[in-house]
């Protein structure tokens, strides 16, 4: 098991965002959580993540309980994040923006070799490299988000809303994206959507998120087949 | 160069080291800091006991001097761990207040009376005044600005602009904002320290006036004119607040006054600073400096 989630509960204050959940990532696989707004999905990312630490419940990364670790320590064992609306550092050129992506790292990383595989999936970035990162447009910033994220060559990748304000040709590149680098290249990701008709199609499991708890779970078709499902999110 | 040129000249030197301090970490590190004058006087107490009561020459005293700015720095630089903009500012001020009523109220520190008798600096068995000590403070100056670009380049300065911009995403990719912040505050301390030191050494006389808040506030003025973030701006805001208060000598009780409207003109309509990344002069520059390197 990649990654173990136990009965974490997430709370701002007495508002309780997310209220025992559980679940399980194994390696290779491409998870969905869906849900509504105020569902507890950000949250739970963030938790793992260590941006905001749960009040109770336990993560586990490959065997090890990382629930009291800094954010920064788990981006060196190999968690990245694409954070909702990209949070790229503005005033750096999309080059050094990738660059920020191999600090810290303990495991020697062939920057340039990375750099130009990245280059090759996201072609603007390249046209781009030069270019200060808040002017780029908000599909490109995802792009460069994405890329941050997968330089340091992660073991777990959580993805948050990425398709949020991009038009729906962007979001099908996007999710393209995501799938061949779950399928070609092994990464494990958990993807955190709203869009649950393009993220469960290209997801092996997912789960669904109202209000603080876990409705359902199961694979993605039985979810896209499940009545509820489809009449909540897929809209038949 | 008269005696005057040569005064004037000598505390804006002394003045651009410690807003070169306060550009680590307001600019690179992007912690406002309203009480940088503290570290400056901290520096400058360190130096005078040191000197005067310990009897250490200046030289012997100067890494002692730059441990503690740094060391007192990194203490007072915690609080930015866990407050941020306007709280952090308020905090930073009350340090300000806090160092200087120390100072001026424990006797160890010679109370309302300041320190006194501080030896001039003695380099070869020449002691230093008027143009050979404007040479060594250029020489400082020269060091520091050295430190600054060197910041800028490596990877320190990446991962400070980064936490600076965007604190949380920062630590993600595996950045320790605490450790930046530290970082910066305890290099930014330790320039100011230096400066102190040398005030110190240059006026003989120090009392704790001379570190108020006011002086923290025309730190900050400075850099701000200058452009926060850049190398050459806390040199050149220094320069021009440091020149103008010359000029206008029968306008002295409008000073304050004056910089306000200045501070108040940079952020409406230069925000960057006179030499910040979008400001008129360097986009009058930029061809020049262009044509230079080609």
């Amino acid at each position: 098991m990649l990654l173990e989630v136990k009965d974490i509960h997430v709370a701002y204050g007495d508002i309780e965002a997310v209220c025992g959940v559980s679940f399980s990532l194994e390696k290779d696989e491409l998870v969905s959580i869906i849900g509504a707004n105020g569902a507890g999905k950000t949250s739970i990312l963030n938790s793992i993540m260590g941006i905001f630490p749960p009040r109770k419940g336990s993560i586990i990364f490959k065997g090890r309980d990382i629930t009291a670790m800094p954010a920064h320590q788990r981006a060196r064992i190999g968690i990245r994040i694409v954070p909702e609306r990209s949070r790229l550092f503005p005033r750096l050129t999309v080059y050094e923006n990738l660059l920020t992506g191999v600090y810290g790292l303990r495991k020697k990383i062939p920057v340039d070799k990375r750099i130009s595989w990245l280059y090759g999936m996201f072609p603007i970035l390249k046209e781009r490299r030069g270019q200060l990162a808040n002017t780029l447009s908000g599909g490109e910033q995802q792009q460069l988000s994405i890329a941050r994220a997968l330089i340091s060559d992660p073991e777990l990748l959580l993805v948050d809303e990425v398709s949020m304000g991009l038009m729906p040709k962007l979001v099908e590149q996007v999710f393209g994206i995501l799938k061949q680098l779950n399928e070609e290249h092994g990464l494990t990701i958990l993807l955190v959507e709203q869009n649950a008709f393009a993220s469960l199609n290209i997801s092996t499991r997912g789960y669904v998120l109202e209000t603080g708890t876990c409705a359902l779970s199961g694979s993605a078709a039985e979810l896209m087949d499940n009545p509820r499902v489809q009449e909540v999110y897929l809209g038949h | 160069m008269s005696s005057y040129t040569i005064t004037i000249g000598t505390i804006i030197v002394i003045q651009a080291i410690a807003v070169c301090g306060l550009n680590v970490i307001v600019g690179y590190a992007g912690q406002i800091s309203l009480g940088h004058a503290a570290f400056f006087g901290i520096g400058a107490y360190t130096a005078a006991m040191l000197s005067t009561k310990a009897g250490l020459s200046f030289w012997t005293a100067l890494p002692l001097v730059i441990a503690i700015g740094g060391f007192i720095g990194f203490l007072l630089g915690l609080p930015s761990i866990r407050v941020r903009e306007d709280f952090l500012a308020i905090t930073t001020i009350g340090i300000n207040f806090i160092v200087e009523a120390v100072f001026r109220y424990v006797p160890f520190f010679g109370g309302a009376l300041g320190i006194g008798g501080i030896p001039r600096i003695v380099f070869f068995g020449e002691r230093l005044k008027g143009m050979t000590f404007l040479l060594l403070c250029l020489v400082f100056l020269f060091l520091v600005l050295l430190v600054c670009w060197w910041l800028t380049r490596c990877w320190a300065s990446l991962a400070c602009y980064a936490v600076r911009d965007e604190e949380s995403a920062a630590s993600t990719m595996g950045i320790s904002h605490v450790r930046f912040k530290l970082l910066a505050f305890v290099i930014g301390t330790s320039m100011a320290a230096l400066a102190g030191s040398l005030y110190a050494h240059y006026m003989q006389f120090i009392n704790a006036g001379d570190f108020s808040f006011p002086v923290s506030v025309g730190f900050l003025s400075m850099l701000v004119l200058g452009g926060m973030g850049t190398i050459w701006g806390p040199v050149i805001g220094t320069l021009i607040l440091g020149v103008l208060p010359e000029i206008f000598r029968p306008l002295v009780d409008y000073r304050i006054l004056f910089y306000t409207l200045l501070l108040l003109l940079m952020i409406r309509f230069q925000p960057g600073g006179l030499l910040g990344e979008e400001s008129a002069m360097r986009r009058v520059l930029a061809p020049i400096l262009r044509r230079g390197k080609a």
